[in-house]
């Protein structure tokens, strides 16, 4: 009782205090004011319409007054013979681009960063940028034109040098994931290497110098000096890569989706767009995928997060 | 003799050995490949776009534009659809990162404030949305309920706020402006809100520009809130009608009976897409060199841990 009693006293004129504090900021509250009513509608608000998996939602009833169904949605889902295509194709091609993706800037960036010349270093970073700036609907058109098999460049050049015709990349669903893939590469590994770039860029010259004395060649002192100098920048990225591994992005996907590819290209996103909005309108089913989804990344995040603090490395809280 | 001490001087007396002198020939020439690789498709697409349908479609565009010819842009401009998309696209630009731009600063500035009453709990409420979010289908129920559904806030109003501008905005604020600033200003009686707009915004010009251009682009070339929420062709923006043109491959040809007329319209179908490209991308393509700079620069900003 004693305890309550303390807080009592102790809380009273201590909340007195944090209200006057916080009235002198009331312009700063009122600044804060209309960014946290935009958060309230648009990003929280929606988490509670989340609620839907659980029902079987009627337009006409909305989502409050809509019927509980409990997990009918999810047993649906993971019952469907989609369940593990869907998701062995996300898992597929994110681990794949994180493989493949991932590595390519750092040495990108050590490379160049190790080179001489300034004018070429600043060339090959303009031009390694330029594809970042095209958008993903001018990158699959691009794709699609240069490997078409009759009149796109990789056709004509294969008729020519092999004399047999290019396959139909996009018909076939085992290239998918390359052409997904490397393309990415192509469009993202430039603008990859700006992060690491200042990041190097901090290494203290001196360190070079005393390498350089010892006898270290350049490529030892990439090894030794510059390497270990972005070993945090890499964690941290390594650690917002692996956390996003399920979800990849549905837009590319979508675009580069193709009848005779959708065996290894059909991923969670796009399937649950196709299920509330092209194929009917299974809103609940959808939303119960979606969910689904989220809780996994969440789930990767916080435990791959977990991993690197406990090993005493960076991490990201 | 002299003039060999004096560049030794300037590389601090320490000359590259031969194994080195071969180590920069090799990442040179690694690199110079990757060059290439890099911007050759995108030479051989602005060729092929100025070349003429038959040289495309046979394959003896290599490099260089054969037939020079505007066939391709012709046909780009004939299309009902695209001056209005363009037009689409720029309003929904402008509108949209003007939105953005206002929501940020006003959101980052009290969260830089050291003294902010509720910081923590603020930027967590803003940081959990980055980790979990409602879903495509509770964010469309919800437009739908606002009657948003066809109307460019739709476009606008969801993503108002990136996490990810606003903490490099924030960490701007709280790092690059001296906090002295402040203090001086509150002793001279300057209120919270005529610090913002006499001090903090003029100095802020750097990140407000890198901000600004990465929303801008975000916009430009954003398809997926327009394919979900837009149904009117008219208020398409750009990227819809590319996809329908580039990927869905729906073109508006008339009925032409005659077959060879109508392999040529194929023909010309396939030039009017790499001059759709090069029209679509240009505007960001030249800019881009110079506003490198900028974005190399945020994405240092970015980088330091909120």
């Amino acid at each position: 009782m004693e305890t309550v009693k303390d807080v009592i006293r102790i809380g009273k004129p201590l909340s007195r205090g944090n209200l006057r504090k916080n009235l002198k900021h009331w312009q700063l509250m009122l600044f804060i004011l209309i960014p946290l009513i935009y958060l309230l509608i648009f990003k929280y608000y929606p988490m509670l319409g989340a609620q839907i998996a659980f029902k079987d939602f009627k337009p006409q009833l909305g989502i409050w007054g809509s019927e509980w169904v409990g997990m009918k949605h999810f047993d649906a889902f993971f019952q469907s013979y989609q369940f593990e295509r869907v998701l062995r194709n996300t898992f597929v091609i994110s681990l794949y681009s994180l493989i493949a993706g991932f590595p390519i800037p750092i040495i990108l960036a050590l490379l160049l960063h190790s080179m001489r010349g300034k004018r070429f270093k600043s060339l090959v970073e303009t031009v390694s940028y330029m594809p970042h700036f095209i958008s993903t609907v001018v990158i699959v058109g691009m794709i699609m034109q240069l490997f078409n098999p009759h009149i796109g460049l990789a056709g004509v050049v294969s008729q020519s040098v092999f004399g047999q015709p290019l396959p139909d990349l996009f018909g076939s669903p085992g290239s998918f994931s390359h052409l997904y893939v490397w393309s990415g590469i192509w469009q993202n590994a430039g603008w990859g290497t700006i992060i690491y770039a200042a990041a190097l860029a901090g290494v203290d010259p001196a360190q070079h110098e005393a390498a350089q004395i010892d006898g270290a060649s350049r490529f030892k002192r990439i090894l030794y000096v510059d390497l270990p100098a972005i070993m945090p920048t890499i964690t941290i990225l390594l650690i917002i890569n692996a956390g996003n591994m399920m979800s990849v992005g549905f837009e590319k996907v979508f675009l580069m989706q193709t009848d005779l590819n959708l065996r290894s290209s059909e991923i969670i996103s796009t399937y649950v767009y196709k299920v509330s909005f092209v194929q009917g309108s299974n809103f609940s089913f959808a939303s119960a995928i979606g969910l689904f989804n989220s809780l996994i990344n969440m789930v990767l995040l916080l435990i791959v997060n977990g991993v690197t603090r406990r090993m005493g490395g960076s991490s990201l809280w | 003799m002299e003039q060999a001490v004096a560049i030794d001087k300037r590389r601090n007396n320490i000359q590259v050995t031969k194994g080195d002198r071969f180590y920069y020939m090799v990442v040179g020439l690694l690199l110079t490949l990757l060059l290439i690789v890099l911007i050759y498709p995108i030479i051989y697409i602005v060729s092929a776009s100025f070349s003429s349908a038959n040289a495309v479609t046979s394959g003896k565009v290599l490099l260089w534009p054969v037939d020079p010819g505007l066939d391709g842009y012709r046909a780009v401009f004939k299309h009902s659809l695209f001056f209005r998309s363009f037009e689409n696209s720029f309003v929904y630009t402008l509108i949209g990162t003007l939105l953005n731009l206002s929501m940020t600063i006003i959101a980052a500035y009290p969260l830089s404030r050291r003294d902010m009453p509720f910081k923590g709990l603020i930027m967590f409420l803003f940081t959990f949305t980055m980790i979990f979010s409602g879903g495509m289908i509770p964010d469309y129920i919800l437009l739908k309920d606002l009657s948003m559904i066809d109307t460019i806030w739709a476009l606008a109003l969801p993503g108002s706020i990136n996490v990810v501008y606003l903490i490099i905005m924030r960490t701007f604020m709280m790092h690059s402006v001296p906090s002295e600033l402040l203090e001086a200003s509150q002793i001279d009686g300057c209120s919270d809100t005529k610090y913002f707009f006499r001090i903090l915004l003029p100095l802020s010009g750097p990140v407000i520009a890198v901000v600004t251009l990465y929303y801008a682009v975000g916009h430009w070339n954003n398809y997926f809130h327009a394919l979900l929420y837009m149904y009117t062709p008219e208020k398409f923006p750009l990227q819809l009608i590319l996809r329908e043109i580039l990927i869905a491959n729906t073109m508006e040809t008339n009925m032409v009976s005659d077959p060879s007329l109508a392999e040529a319209q194929q023909s010309l179908a396939d030039l009017l897409k790499y001059s759709l490209i090069i029209l679509s991308s240009a505007p960001l393509l030249i800019l881009s060199p110079f506003v490198k700079r900028f974005f190399a620069k945020g994405a240092m900003i970015g980088a330091i841990k909120g």
